[in-house]
């Protein structure tokens, strides 16, 4: 009972991909962040010297917030359907640190989604909240978010953590549709006060060109943050393996 | 193969079993509803198929988690696993078992607890066939969430925030149906054949998905 | 017929149970698997089982009986862990009688599978009131009322006193005199002269918690 019988051909495979991966991430990392900062920057600096809006006059501007976290809200989920596919079809190591890292990070620009809509909708409805398709949906979507990291806690053992939330995150993703079409269609059928909302697709150059600028932002926000919370998670179970070895060690280092 | 649905059907209505914890449940939820909302008849009339809806989602999680657990911890599980009868089947068989024993009940029981609510008769009717239609869905959605949660000790309350976001639409369109049936110019079948389509999806993707997971908590 | 394990490897969770395991059982032929606790004995007969997918290596039934031709490994197994897959609720009859239904093959009578375990007579008596013994006994009669031609054994006569030890002896040596295989984890001789020992002490690596 060697202490290098630990490290079996598995054990090194496993580890090779997460080690080049963390060598990348420490070296993109400083240059990812500052561009996202400064693409941040420049963006916000857009989003406040636009002129107001005829209708919602200065209000409009949480939607250069607002809009980007959206988005990353349903990109995050996208990650972890890859996540969730990488797990189940190919088992690829990181698959489900991706997975896993997307989670809370989806969950706060959903929360941060939801929490501008809502702010949005004081002065647009007159209420904090309204059972608007767009905004109960989401709000379905956190409480899936939040779901899908209970349970990512709640079993201990990472391979098999990952594969039970595969699973979950797959029937979710599946399941969405089906959410989004019941809500409009419930939304519909209690017609609220008229959700006024300008925009769509003709939305004027002077609101087109900020939001995209925030929008290439946010993802690379996103980007930063995905990096780092995999980078560690990954450090997080090399801990974890670490302090099983330690037991293990000292186990039969006992008992010889 | 059909031992198995017999088995589990002897197994719910015996000591243990929660065939009929699941109807009391139901009869407290229903009944708590006027005391929260005050015992104004009109008022309870038209949320009277919402309280049915609620409280027969509600009642359907809660033997969720015994689903796969009881089996997993006598190690009846790891016998079904290696069985010549394929695993979605059999998961199918259980998800039948517990419609039969908690949604198929519900169903029965709504109209009693229809009256007490002074729903009138179209409605209380248009409860029932969506109850019918529905509530299939709720077991087919929860097997995965049970065979997920299989191993963990407290496992029901994860099951349920896991399961109940995933069940809205079916209390959307339920409700919805029931309302319709009353409301004049809506239609009542739209949402009655949503709800029996989401039904059907789960009947499938529901018993694959969740035996999946039970072959990965195997290990 | 012919158990050919190759080059076998079980990785539980993060832990590397054993690796590059080879051999092979004929029928009519025991395998005894010991060693410490933890040391993989319980993972092995569940991979063999098929109940846990290997890291690496192959299973197989070789010179199969023309009726078991296309079968997967696992439904022509009988796999016995450490608990006795019995429905406390229930009594002893309809335990066995929906396990027959279940796996199928029926061979032994429920009345001749608890003569030979010397239980006849317990037919309505629900299983929660048994004996840890009895009920070890209830689940080797479940081996015995549907026929698989390989027995994945796991501590099966844990619990049991020595006349029980005995009789279950004598089972087994049915069981290999019909060429059945067995594949038993166990602490104690059995009597089963004939059989061949692995001891996984040397084949496996250090185990990571005692998770048998």
């Amino acid at each position: 009972m060697t202490t290098d019988a630990v490290k079996q051909p598995r054990g090194l495979m496993a580890l090779a991909n997460p080690t080049r991966f963390l060598a990348f991430v420490q070296i993109v990392l400083p240059y990812l962040s500052l561009t996202a900062l400064a693409l941040l920057a420049v963006g916000l600096w857009m989003a406040f010297s636009v002129p107001d809006d005829y209708q919602q006059g200065r209000t409009v501007r949480i939607m250069f917030v607002h809009v980007p976290s959206v988005w990353m809200a349903m990109s995050a989920y996208m990650v972890m359907v890859s996540g969730a596919l990488g797990v189940l079809v190919w088992r690829h190591p990181l698959a489900d640190v991706a997975a896993r890292a997307a989670a809370p990070i989806g969950a706060a620009f959903t929360f941060l989604g939801l929490a501008t809509g809502s702010i949005w909708g004081r002065p647009m409805w007159g209420t904090w909240w309204e059972w608007d398709a767009r905004l109960t949906s989401f709000l379905v979507l956190l409480i899936i978010y939040l779901g899908l990291i209970a349970l990512w806690h709640a079993i201990e053992e990472p391979a098999k953590s990952a594969r039970m939330a595969a699973v979950v995150v797959l029937v979710g993703a599946l399941n969405i549709p089906i959410i989004r079409f019941s809500v409009e269609w419930f939304t519909t059928l209690h017609q609220g006060p008229s959700v006024v909302r300008s925009g769509g697709p003709a939305l004027a150059p002077e609101f087109l060109y900020p939001l995209l600028v925030m929008g290439l932002a946010f993802l690379l926000v996103f980007l930063t943050l995905h990096l780092m919370a995999m980078r560690n998670e990954i450090l997080r179970r090399q801990i974890r393996t670490l302090q099983r070895k330690a037991a293990r060690d000292h186990r039969t280092g006992n008992s010889k | 193969m059909w031992a198995l649905l017999i088995r589990d059907l002897i197994l719910a209505f015996r000591s243990g079993g929660g065939a009929v914890t699941a109807l009391l449940f139901y009869l407290a939820v229903v009944v708590a509803m006027p005391f929260a909302v005050g015992p104004d008849t009109n008022l309870l009339a038209t949320i009277g198929g919402a309280t049915l809806w609620i409280g027969a989602l509600l009642a359907g999680l809660l033997g969720l988690d015994r689903l796969f657990q009881a089996d997993n911890e006598d190690g009846s599980l790891d016998q079904m696993m290696i069985a010549p009868i394929p695993l979605p089947a059999q998961v199918f068989l259980k998800c039948v078992t517990h419609w039969l024993t908690t949604g198929l009940p519900l169903t029965l029981i709504a109209p009693v607890f229809g009256l007490m609510l002074g729903m009138d008769s179209i409605s209380i009717g248009a409860s029932m066939a969506t109850l019918f239609v529905g509530t299939p869905a709720i077991s087919f959605i929860g097997a995965v969430g049970a065979a997920v949660t299989v191993s963990l000790p407290r496992g029901g309350l994860l099951l349920s925030v896991l399961v109940l976001p995933l069940c809205i639409p079916v209390l959307i369109f339920g409700v919805g149906a029931v309302r319709a049936s009353v409301t004049e110019p809506d239609p009542f079948l739209p949402p009655f054949l949503l709800v029996t389509a989401i039904s059907l999806f789960f009947s499938i993707l529901g018993p694959f998905a969740a035996a999946q997971a039970l072959r990965y908590g195997s290990d | 017929m012919k158990l050919v394990v190759e080059n076998l490897s079980v990785v539980r969770g993060e832990d590397q149970i054993f690796s590059a395991l080879s051999f092979d059982i004929k029928a009519g032929q025991a395998l005894i698997i010991r060693g410490a606790n933890g040391v993989g004995k319980s993972s092995l007969l569940r991979a063999l089982a098929g109940l846990l997918v290997p890291a690496s290596g192959e299973i197989r039934l070789d010179d199969r009986d023309a009726e078991f031709a296309d079968v997967p490994l696992g439904e022509l197994c009988h796999y016995l862990g450490n608990d006795n897959a019995m429905k406390g609720a229930m009594s002893v009859q309809e335990n066995l009688h929906f396990w027959q239904n279940f796996a199928g093959q029926p061979h032994l009578d429920i009345d001749d599978a608890l003569d030979m375990v010397g239980l006849d007579g317990l037919q309505t008596v629900p299983f929660s009131h048994l004996s840890t013994g009895q009920r070890r006994r209830i689940g080797i009669a479940r081996l015995l009322v549907s026929y698989r031609p390989v027995w994945l054994l796991d501590e099966p006569v844990s619990g049991l006193d020595a006349q029980s030890e005995d009789q279950f002896s004598q089972l087994m040596k049915a069981h290999l005199e019909e060429d059945g295989i067995i594949v038993v984890a166990t602490h104690v001789p059995l009597g089963l002269d004939q059989a061949v020992q692995l001891n996984m002490d040397e084949a496996s690596q250090p185990p990571g918690q005692g998770n048998t």
